[in-house]
């Protein structure tokens, strides 16, 4: 199998932990977001996603330190979201060093943010997130890191995103987040048929045949991977965990040991 | 010189990320658009993220296509980066027709017309030689690129390399007097890409031309 995507670690970060949970819920503090994004710069991630998901505002000056920490350290193209909520907030992000930027609750409140950012800051600048969860079969959109169901249709919503200027679109899978069972190929394929769009799909990677699933029958431009690659490099990188904010005691009972180890090296041997 | 490299300011780019890789690669470095500060460099690079058409307007209203002219007359060198470089050329299709700055000569088309997809993620470029250090540095090496436009050079001669997308060849790297151009993101292209901009730095450093 030889097909283009991006490998893509995603970072959820939480004040200044990377934080982990399953269906977006019950968070595990696992370390230091700039430990982690060092790991996978030297560890042939194309590209790292970080996600913000408290974003109050006394959580937000941790987030610009990190992302500018980040730009001195860290030479591959990062994105940065996560309660990103007006043109001024993009821009303080970008200005800090981020290459591109997600909006979900923002565009869905205000889907002509979506124009204002693709004029202001290029097409190329902009990603637009989706969560989406699906129970009995149906799709829901959700925001707020998975907290507030809306209502707006899925596929609609995508093809509203298209016109609008966007060219690439995150999906989460809520209902396969941090499961291992498998990402949701259905609907990669149904994103690959009706859209033109560029699209980043992440949730439920476990093991490699996962990939191979997905790819058999979608073409995603990308793939984001969090617990799968986190647990591994907690392994690798130092364990002094030295602050006392967040919820530790998965780690310190180390609890990691129970998964399977997968790098992002790994998959790439086995998809190009 | 007061400065290695400036990093030509017209709002639009990650500017502190470039200037975050320029600085690792030990280069002195200053964002500006103010000409005495751009003279006063060896050498000056154009990012860019965004659209042609108005980042020739942001250029033109600070006076900065005069500036970056003066700065060629003097053969001093200049880089351009992904939209940077395409801006050195005669004109653009994107949106509606735009003139360039016409320091290389050809246009830039989107790579594939049907449907001007994006191009996003990490391609292998490819040098028909490798007898330079630079060529050795970017033939079958993976940088990143993100881009649904691509320049096409007058004169093939001056094309140093070249990747694929969608099946399509498209120019990856110009090279011409003194003037080199990336439509990948060095700065961004990991390990690869910091090599280029170390030699392009000790280059700068030791007062040498490009090639």
């Amino acid at each position: 199998m030889k097909k283009k995507v991006r490998i893509i670690p995603k970072v959820d970060v939480k004040g200044i932990n990377v934080v982990k949970g399953i269906h977006l819920e019950g968070l595990r503090a696992l370390g230091d977001p700039m430990e982690f994004s060092k790991y996978y710069y030297n560890n042939q991630a194309d590209e790292i996603i970080y996600h913000d998901i408290v974003a109050s505002l006394y959580e937000r000056n941790s987030l610009n330190n990190l992302v500018r920490n980040v730009s001195k350290n860290i030479f591959i193209p990062f994105s940065v979201g996560g309660g990103l909520r007006n043109l001024n907030d993009i821009k303080n992000v970008l200005k800090s060093g981020a290459d591109r930027v997600f909006v979900n609750t923002a565009a869905i409140n205000n889907p002509n943010i979506i124009n204002e950012i693709v004029n202001n800051f290029g097409a190329s600048t902009l990603i637009v997130s989706i969560e989406v969860n699906k129970y009995q079969d149906k799709y829901k959109c959700y925001t707020d890191f998975g907290r507030e169901e809306n209502s707006i249709k899925l596929f609609n919503w995508i093809n509203e995103i298209e016109k609008r200027g966007a060219r690439e679109i995150l999906i989460s899978s809520i209902d396969r987040d941090g499961t291992r069972s498998g990402f949701d190929v259905d609907l990669a394929k149904k994103i690959t048929e009706i859209s033109d769009l560029s699209f980043i799909i992440g949730g439920g990677f476990g093991e490699i045949r996962h990939i191979h699933e997905l790819l058999d029958q979608s073409n995603p431009s990308g793939i984001y991977i969090s617990s799968a690659l986190h647990y591994n490099t907690i392994d690798k990188i130092s364990k002094n965990i030295t602050n006392t904010k967040g919820n530790f005691e998965f780690i310190k009972k180390n609890k990691i040991d129970k998964f399977k180890k997968i790098t992002i090296k790994d998959i790439k041997k086995s998809i190009f | 010189m007061k400065y290695d490299l400036a990093i030509i300011d017209y709002q639009m780019g990650n500017l502190f990320g470039l200037d975050c890789a320029l600085k690792h690669v030990k280069l002195k470095t200053i964002i500006t658009s103010k000409k005495e500060e751009i003279m006063n460099s060896k050498a000056i690079i154009l990012p860019g993220v965004g659209s042609f058409g108005k980042a020739m307007k942001n250029i033109k209203e600070k006076k900065l296509d005069k500036i970056i002219k003066e700065f060629h007359v003097e053969k001093k060198i200049i880089i351009g980066i992904c939209l940077g470089m395409q801006l050195m050329f005669e004109k653009s299709s994107e949106i509606n027709s735009n003139k360039g700055l016409a320091l290389f000569k050809g246009s830039v088309e989107a790579i594939n017309k049907k449907n001007k997809s994006l191009n996003i993620g990490w391609s292998e470029n490819y040098c028909k030689s490798k007898k330079n250090e630079i060529k050795k540095l970017i033939h079958n090496k993976e940088t990143y690129f993100i881009h649904s436009y691509a320049a096409k050079p007058l004169n093939n001669k001056i094309i140093l390399a070249e990747s694929t997308f969608d099946n399509i060849n498209f120019c990856s790297v110009v090279k011409s007097n003194n003037m080199i151009g990336f439509q990948f993101h060095p700065e961004k292209s990991g390990i690869n890409g910091l090599k280029i901009l170390k030699l392009l730095s000790r280059k700068i450093k030791n007062n040498e031309n490009i090639l």
